[in-house]
């Protein structure tokens, strides 16, 4: 080397090691929760909705659903958690619009980090603010006179699915955050199709019995409501399995198809 | 290895746009190498093919030694960079910014603090600190940017338009802070649309114009070649401006360009200024209007190009053609 050339440190290392992208993703799961302090408001938002949601629908369809409050909160609480989940997926997107809209990511990726760390650790403090969510609209079912009907083991095991499903959902957010220039855009989109997707299952209503045929097909045969439905046998008593795997499935497929087309999205918006 | 970066061939596709088309460059280790080009030029696509964020889609490029496609892992512990938008996490304070990539770069919690706590201090952001950088002001911001980009002392950092959009004293202060980088001994990579910005800057200026390599040299070799400054004629008698631009094109010994009435040429020497007035006076034009100032990167471009930054092609021809006709000498 000569001695008017860039004196290159000898340990530079030639990959990221595994120990390193655990601790990158740490890192930046530890960037996206320390944002709450800055931002009471989006702590609100995580508690304040889910409370409402609860509220509003069991007192106000409840009665007219399942004959009492009491008797709608085992459909509606099973419901509202997974309906949650979605509306986190597409919180994640959002996040990681803004994040490349700024240049943040981009910052983020001039870095030697972990290539995975970036979404991975987002996907991480997503995942602990839906914990957080669930808690609470747990808290609140219990408060008005919902019961666990099971037991710990199947409330994790209910977490978990719902994380996985959650986690597997999202590409098709991270796959919008990839194609359009605004955050806003994101939640447009999240609005138009998660909102009706949500409610074309059974989240809030017991069946689909007396739902007209052709909608009772699409209900019954949409991935959420087979979340719902896992979500219901786990939290009050059902069949769970089939549902369950069902539901994976569902996630597995979006996830094989959101997840290559974000990543072409990508290296074509790059 | 003398050069900290060097670049072959670049090219750079986009799908139907050809945002680089073939630029090679080098910048020696310890030097400011200034990329001077107008909006959509390519600057941008060449800095993220060099920071290792996008690959090229012919060429290649070492930074460091190191390829950047395929050594891009070693390349990243060398680099800092500071893009266009500077990128900074809003929600997050000053302090927390830095100490969040000090972290990512394997450094323990302490030690981040205490390096983020020395940058802060050194780009006036001591006070603003514990605030989040959404209550920053458009220069402070950049500042952190450049913060955070030196938060691994960077050996080679690239700067993508650092100063674009900044009032006139945040970007003073914001060359300073260049200036004293190189005295460190750090390579800089700055892109710019500002041609005294190079000027100031950069020890080695290139040029480019869609995605090509236009120019190159220094500061005062491309002077040279495109006049560093600017001498405005407007005769009183607008007829009497031929006979304005033939005299600015002896004395010059450049074509003037004629728009409007008003003949603009390039110039070298400022005591042409001078000559220039006692040969108007000799020939007995009168004018209306006279000055003297330093070229913009349009007219830089108009030298090295024949067309305008922000003109169509067609327009600038026959602008350029107009100009010919008129001024040259009988």
């Amino acid at each position: 080397m000569s001695a008017a050339g860039i004196a290159v440190p000898a340990d530079l290392s030639k990959r990221v090691s595994p120990g390193v992208t655990a601790r990158n993703i740490a890192t930046l799961a530890w960037r996206n929760l320390v944002q709450i302090k800055h931002n009471p408001m989006e702590l609100l938002d995580l508690s304040i909705q889910p409370i409402m949601f609860v509220l509003l629908f069991a007192y106000v369809f409840g009665p007219s659903m399942a004959g009492s409050v009491e008797a709608y909160l085992p459909v509606v609480i099973p419901g509202i958690i997974a309906q949650n989940a979605l509306f986190a997926g597409m919180a994640t997107g959002f996040g990681l619009n803004t994040d490349i809209t700024k240049g943040v990511f981009d910052r983020f990726r001039s870095l030697p980090i972990a290539r995975s760390a970036p979404l991975a650790g987002r996907i991480i403090a997503d995942t602990a603010k839906q914990g957080w969510s669930m808690i609470i609209l747990l808290a609140v079912g219990f408060a008005i006179g919902f019961r666990l009907e099971t037991g710990p083991l199947a409330l994790l095991t209910a977490f978990l699915l719902l994380l996985a499903f959650a986690v597997l959902f999202s590409w098709t957010s991270v796959y919008i955050a990839m194609k359009v220039n605004e955050p806003e855009k994101v939640q447009i989109f999240g609005f138009v199709v998660i909102f009706p997707l949500s409610f074309l299952s059974t989240a809030f209503i017991p069946s689909t019995d007396r739902i007209p045929g052709p909608v009772a097909w699409v209900m019954d045969n949409s991935p959420v409501t087979q979340l719902v439905e896992a979500m219901r046998g786990l939290l009050v008593g059902g069949p769970v399995f089939d549902h369950a795997m069902i539901a994976l499935a569902w996630g597995v497929g979006i996830s094989l198809v959101f997840a290559p087309l974000s990543m072409r999205a990508f290296k074509q918006r790059a | 290895m003398t050069d900290a970066i060097q670049a072959e061939g670049l090219e750079k596709r986009f799908g139907e746009t050809q945002a680089l088309a073939g630029v090679s460059l080098t910048a020696a280790a310890g030097t400011v190498l200034g990329v001077l080009g107008p909006n959509g030029a390519g600057k941008t696509t060449m800095t993220r093919i060099l920071a290792t964020l996008i690959e090229p889609t012919a060429g290649s490029a070492r930074v460091g030694g190191f390829d950047v496609v395929k050594e891009a892992h070693q390349v990243r512990q060398l680099i800092g960079l500071t893009g266009q938008y500077a990128g900074v996490d809003e929600m997050l304070t000053g302090t927390e910014n830095l100490v969040l990539i000090g972290r990512l770069l394997g450094r323990s919690r302490p030690d981040s603090k205490a390096r983020a706590r020395e940058l802060l201090e050194r780009f006036d952001l001591t006070d603003a600190a514990e605030r989040p950088a959404k209550t920053y002001s458009g220069g402070m911001r950049r500042r952190l940017d450049l913060a955070a980009s030196l938060v691994g002392r960077p050996q080679i950092l690239f700067l993508d338009e650092p100063t674009t959009g900044l009032d006139p004293r945040s970007r003073n202060g914001l060359w300073d802070i260049v200036r004293g980088l190189t005295d460190d001994g750090v390579t800089v990579l700055l892109t710019t649309q500002y041609l005294e910005e190079a000027d100031q800057l950069a020890d080695d200026i290139i040029v480019i114009d869609r995605g090509q390599a236009i120019a190159h040299g220094t500061s005062d070799e491309l002077k040279a070649q495109v006049g560093g400054q600017v001498l405005e004629l407007r005769p009183v008698n607008e007829a009497d401006h031929v006979t304005v631009a033939r005299l600015a094109g002896e004395l010059a010994g450049t074509d003037p360009e004629v728009r409007d009435g008003l003949v603009a040429v390039g110039i070298t020497d400022p005591a042409i200024m001078p000559a220039m007035v006692r040969r108007l006076d000799e020939a007995g034009v009168l004018l209306s209007e006279l000055s003297m100032r330093k070229s913009t990167l349009d007219e830089v471009f108009f030298a090295l190009t024949g067309h305008h930054t922000d003109d169509l092609d067609a327009e600038a021809g026959e602008l350029a053609e107009a100009s010919k006709k008129e001024g040259a000498p009988a």
